[in-house]
């Protein structure tokens, strides 16, 4: 109660000293902040870069997409090659995220609840991926997987198709897409500490019980949010999947890919009515990513990547 | 963070640290080790033959040199981004705060095709870049452009929390002994930023230098002019010549790590200088 009393008292005050000061500085310059000639122009350029770097490229991919009407767009999404490249798409991004949504949580589980040596540098192996050039995850796995790799000629010997096939586009997929979940999870795990899963155990329930009922509805936000990343990544990922896939027409051309192929064909439209789906995803996660974020208390979630 | 013993009371420790260190083998570790094993394959001279053939020593300046350009441009125009973005209420201001994240979340072919359709000849830009005289797709520039682009995040993005957080006491300070504005901003408050800024620089450079699909369709790939060097580590791939391309690819992964430690380095020497709060 006298926090509450005292509280109000308190700004108050500061508010009167802050209009006391704001009409001292009236009569001269206000050395707190840049006078407004400044202040506009420090506007004005930042507003007209982010124009001219990101909206209108954004704006265009939508405006050629649709350039040669909504017919024509239809028709390109609904073309075979379009409808076989979507498909591969959602399948490969839904195994990837699985599979790093389970080892995202089993790894949170292990660095976050327990204490041991090492764990920094854990991180930062976890971490690596995201220091890796596209093209080189997808180079690692052509050099263990293709002919004249380390696994390759057995794979052969055993018609067993890793590389230029699905598996590969999943690997590759999955190492950079590797640390989203993990990342969103551990500082928010650490952050809740232990208590509330001792508690459980100590009531009779089984780790897995406890795990279920209180841990994941503690994390459920922060889970999202990684997944939500994970796969944005996963689905718009080009470099690392361009090396592994071969681009074989119909079966290994995932969206991102089946874009580049169509732009080198000079199929504007087709190429960016794929392009404007995969815009469309990243708007759609940049929207769901602000509400996550408001949900999670503030500072909790790393920022970025 | 306290006491160790307590904690040993939750299950699943090793299990879940076995499966961590398993996957994390499996899809990460032994992969890169791959690399460096067959690496090691190639002798010192054949290695050292591949980096210092002109193609391969152009490709590398010509990623290296333009990332450090474009992470340049990045920082001088993320800060005043930053600035505008924190210091500045304006119309649109929450719109352009969410704007700075689509270089991050656009997939790069997306960021590639529709960069190139712009300062294309005929494009948007390009058509009155063009009038300038200026060509912008299929040059270098086209590179330095696209490497601005997927930079923007991340100055803005490294310096934004500190500046919020930044205590306003000390600018009230300063302002009360008499110092002018310059003066504040530039003995006060960007000394303060600077590891930050620095971080956000490293990471631009690092994103950049690495970059593939966003600058190949804008790059025009022309050997010891426009081929950036993930590009050529792809030709060789194409080609069958494994050693170069594994050669160019250690090389860059080296340089890859050896920022992300610069930039460990820089946030631990944040830490130390941030007060405690």
């Amino acid at each position: 109660m006298t926090m509450e009393t005292a509280l109000p008292r308190y700004t108050s005050a500061t508010d009167r000293s802050r209009r006391d000061a704001m009409a001292a500085r009236s009569a001269r310059r206000d050395p707190r902040t840049e006078p407004g000639p400044v202040r506009w122009l420090i506007i004005g350029v930042a507003v007209a870069f982010l124009s001219v770097f990101v909206v209108l490229p954004l704006v265009l991919v939508f405006a050629q997409a649709f350039s040669k009407g909504i017919a024509a767009y239809l028709s390109a999404l609904s073309d075979p090659e379009a409808l076989s490249a979507i498909r591969l798409t959602l399948c490969v991004a839904a195994l990837s995220v699985s599979l790093n949504l389970v080892f995202g949580l089993v790894a949170a589980w292990a660095i976050a609840k327990f204490e041991f040596g090492g764990k920094t540098f854990l991180i930062s192996l976890i971490d690596l991926p995201f220091s890796v050039s596209p093209v080189i995850s997808g180079l690692v796995f052509v050099l263990l997987f293709g002919a004249q790799g380390y696994w390759g000629p057995w794979l052969q010997a055993h018609n067993i198709h890793v590389l230029f096939a699905i598996p590969g586009i999943v690997l590759a997929t999955t190492f950079v897409t590797f640390p989203f979940v993990a990342r969103a999870l551990i500082p928010l795990m650490q952050e809740q500490g232990t208590q509330e899963e001792e508690a459980a155990i100590s009531l009779g329930a089984s780790g897995l019980q406890a795990f279920f009922r209180v841990t994941l509805p503690n994390i459920k936000w922060g889970l999202l949010y990684g997944v939500l990343l994970c796969n944005a990544r996963a689905m718009g990922e080009f470099g690392a999947v361009s090396v592994v896939s071969g681009h074989i027409r119909g079966e290994t051309n995932t969206m991102p890919l089946l874009v580049e192929i169509l732009y080198n064909e000079y199929q504007f439209v087709a190429s960016f009515a794929i392009a404007s789906l995969l815009a469309m995803l990243a708007l759609v996660t940049l929207v769901v990513k602000t509400v996550l974020e408001r949900r999670l208390d503030e500072g909790q979630i790393p920022h970025g990547h | 963070m306290s006491g160790g013993l307590r904690r040993n009371t939750l299950p699943g420790f090793g299990l879940t640290m076995g499966l961590t260190l398993t996957w994390l083998s499996i899809i990460v570790l032994i992969p890169l080790a791959g690399l460096f094993l067959k690496t090691m394959e190639l002798g010192p001279d054949q290695f050292w033959a591949i980096l210092t053939s002109r193609r391969t020593l152009n490709a590398l300046k010509i990623s290296f040199g333009l990332a450090f350009c474009a992470a340049l441009v990045n920082l001088v125009m993320g800060m005043i981004v930053v600035w505008a973005l924190v210091r500045y209420r304006f119309p649109g201001r929450r719109l352009f705060d969410a704007i700075v994240d689509i270089p991050f979340a656009l997939p790069t072919a997306v960021a590639g095709v529709a960069l190139t359709s712009l300062f294309a000849q005929k494009g948007w830009l390009g058509a009155p870049l063009a009038e300038l005289g200026i060509k912008v797709a299929f040059t270098p520039i086209g590179i330095f452009v696209a490497m601005v682009f997927i930079g923007i995040p991340f100055v803005v993005r490294t310096v934004q929390p500190v500046l919020l957080d930044l205590d306003s006491e000390i600018e009230e300070a300063a302002a009360s002994l008499g110092a002018n504005r310059w003066h504040i901003v530039s003995k006060v408050i960007l000394p303060s930023l600077m590891p930050a800024v620095l971080t956000g620089f490293a990471l631009a450079f690092a994103r950049a230098v690495g970059e593939y699909g966003s600058v190949i369709f804008i790059a025009g790939n022309l050997p010891n002019v426009s081929e950036i060097a993930p590009l050529l580590i792809v030709i060789r791939l194409s080609e069958f010549r494994y050693a170069d391309a594994t050669a160019i690819a250690v090389v860059m992964l080296v340089a890859a790590f050896l920022i992300i430690f610069a930039v460990n380095r820089l946030q631990r020497w944040a830490q130390v200088r941030a007060p405690a709060q």
